[in-house]
């Protein structure tokens, strides 16, 4: 598997050349980054050469990269999962939006259809827009719902609860009354914890 | 003359034939739909946000809970992720139970699909019968791993516990007698795998009582035949998978192509459909189940013959066992950390996808080296046929979306997530 891999990786150095990032082959699994102005012409090329044919796009989902402990770099991804059904292989391919604030990539629903309900909750979840969307509405949050929630800084039990209120005799939204609590708080464990000698 | 505009009519969110919560919002012209707008999130639980604030064991039973009708493979495919970023391989026993309870988990979702698929569109007896058939797979289960649904018997580095040696039997009591017992326990008799090969023995009688009662019925066949047809172009377009992919025609299973665990050491078929309308993914379905019985019989056969351990010997990921840890220090500590501040899974990222009976359910695991998920993204096959049903009802009648709608084996707790 991973020689074939190696063939495809030379192949996208290749073809495309300056217009992605080197690709990373890791854990037999092989990862591209392309910048967001290359992001569209890049993908059509994917689907569309003979050489790759990337019919499938598998998924597409977000990503919000501020906490990844070590990390330097642009915050929000789009990264998809790409499928060639013809050479049976899969790349990665990761498009980062150039602004932090308001990130904004070129949509591909153009190029597989199935990006449509992707792109929606990649928007919904991250907030990362995608210009030339047919349709780009929430989907997976309430009607009205305010915020984007899979973003690192969006509390995890949320802003608003939801509860019938006997007097108004009507459901209201009021501010979470919930403490947050960790039971596990998360680590990340120096280099060659737990492996030294003896005791460990 | 009177202006005829388009009628809107709100399909569910508690709609019987909506499997769950589904909210389709219908434009129909007359009896045509013209279109469909389904608006799903209604049982959405976020369970990636969740995963992200849970160890890496704690996240697994939230896997269960994704499509509550098949289980057992969504774990399968967590596992498989968090082995990948571990680097560890799994026990070959358990490599065995894996693919047969992933088996067992594809001919209940079927017999689930048919059956209700059948109910949704005017066959009332289907279900009754493959409830029936899927109870005592879910009796396996439960004697497996002490739960009929919500397993998480699925470990990163195998599975929880090895397969009983007994399955439990029917008592006497005021509704059956002692010889309605005696019968019913017969096939209980011996260990889980005798049950199991008992029912694999039974199954093709049940499959041909099944296409008795179906495959040839005028009236499930007018309800199916050229109903919501998709060609192979735009199946791919689509990102269908599974049986719905195989249904248009296209010849692609992950068990064959990608080989997981011993599929490779599988003999098997794979079923393709031709005109790709809602029967031919029927009778795909059907026969997948006829291959799946042929796969455990398979691995039934490897099992007894070869014990082993079931998950691997490395206390950083799978705890030790109870009797050693009541006995050592070392296997206490080993314990207490797992279990609090859980498993360490060096950084990097995986994408791993099984052939789960409704497609391609794909993880995608993202770890810093913590000891959380950083993220977790979850494919599952239903949203893209879910966000087909727009294309595949346009043009049919109102009575037709139902049909759809079973066709694409709906499941929303899998699309909602």
């Amino acid at each position: 598997m991973s020689a074939k891999l190696e063939r495809l990786s030379r192949q996208l150095q290749e073809t495309f050349g300056e217009r992605i990032g080197e690709p990373v082959l890791a854990l037999g699994e092989l990862t591209v980054a392309v910048p967001a102005q290359n992001y569209h012409e890049v993908m059509r090329q994917l689907r569309d050469d003979p050489a790759f044919r990337f019919e499938q796009l598998m998924d597409l989902s977000g990503i919000d990269y501020s906490e990844y402990t070590g990390y330097q770099g642009k915050r929000f991804a789009a990264v998809s999962q790409l499928l060639s059904l013809t050479h049976n292989w899969r790349l990665r391919v990761k498009a980062f939006a150039t602004d932090d604030e308001f990130p904004v990539l070129e949509s591909v629903v153009d190029i597989w259809n199935v990006a449509n309900w992707y792109e929606r909750e990649a928007f919904d979840l991250f907030g990362i827009h995608f210009e030339g969307h047919p349709d780009l509405r929430r989907i997976l949050t309430d009607y009205g719902f305010v915020g984007h929630p899979f973003r690192k800084d969006f509390p995890i039990s949320g802003y608003v609860e939801m509860r019938y209120d006997p007097e108004q005799k009507r459901v209201i939204y009021q501010p979470v009354t919930i403490e947050p609590r960790e039971v596990t708080p998360r680590i990340v464990r120096e280099e060659n914890y737990g492996k030294g000698g003896g005791r460990g | 003359m009177a202006d005829i505009k388009n009628y809107t009519l709100n399909f569910g969110p508690q709609h019987p034939a909506a499997h769950g919560v589904l909210r389709l919002v219908l434009e129909l012209d007359g009896e045509v739909v013209v279109r469909a707008d389904p608006h799903i999130g209604l049982l959405h639980r976020g369970t990636e946000k969740l995963a992200e604030t849970r160890t890496w064991l704690q996240t697994l039973p939230y896997l269960d809970r994704l499509d509550y009708t098949s289980m057992i493979p969504s774990e399968h495919a967590y596992c498989l992720a968090v082995e990948r970023l571990l680097g560890i391989e799994v026990p070959i026993r358990a490599q065995y139970i894996r693919v047969m309870f992933d088996e067992i988990a594809r001919i209940k979702n079927h017999l689930l699909n048919i059956g209700t698929h059948a109910l949704d569109i005017g066959a009332m007896t289907m279900v009754l019968y493959t409830f029936r058939e899927r109870e005592d797979l879910f009796d396996v289960l439960e004697a497996t791993c002490g739960i009929r649904m919500h397993q998480a018997y699925y470990r990163p580095g195998g599975v929880y516990r090895d397969l009983p040696d007994q399955m439990p039997k029917y008592q006497e009591n005021r509704f059956k007698n002692a010889q309605t017992v005696k019968e019913l326990n017969e096939a209980r008799s011996g260990s889980l795998l005798d049950f199991l090969e008992d029912f694999t023995n039974r199954f093709p009688v049940y499959l041909s009582e099944y296409h008795t009662l179906l495959t040839d019925n005028r009236i499930w066949k007018q309800r199916t035949v050229g109903i919501g047809v998709v060609s192979p172009e735009r199946a791919l377009q689509l990102g269908f998978s599974g049986a719905m992919l195989r249904g248009s025609g296209v010849e692609w299973d992950l068990r064959k192509k990608q080989p997981y665990e011993v599929y490779d050491r599988m003999d098997f078929d794979i079923p393709v459909g031709v005109n790709g309308d809602t029967y031919d993914r029927y009778l795909v379905r059907m026969e997948e189940m006829f291959q799946a019985n042929r796969i455990i019989k398979q691995c039934i056969a490897w099992l007894r013959k070869n014990p082993g351990p079931v998950i691997i010997d490395d206390h950083k990921v799978a705890p030790p066992s109870r009797e050693k840890m009541k006995g050592s220090m070392e296997e206490l500590i080993h314990h207490f950390k797992l279990f609090s501040e859980g498993m360490h899974v060096p950084a990097g990222e995986a994408y791993v996808a099984i052939e789960h009976p409704k497609g391609e359910m794909g993880v995608w695991a993202v770890s810093d080296g913590a000891n959380k998920p950083y993220r977790i993204k979850l494919h599952t096959a239903g949203i893209p046929h879910l966000a087909a049903t727009d294309e595949m009802c346009r043009g049919h009648m109102l009575a037709d979306a139902t049909a759809v709608i079973g066709t694409i084996d709906l499941v929303l707790g899998d699309v909602d997530r």
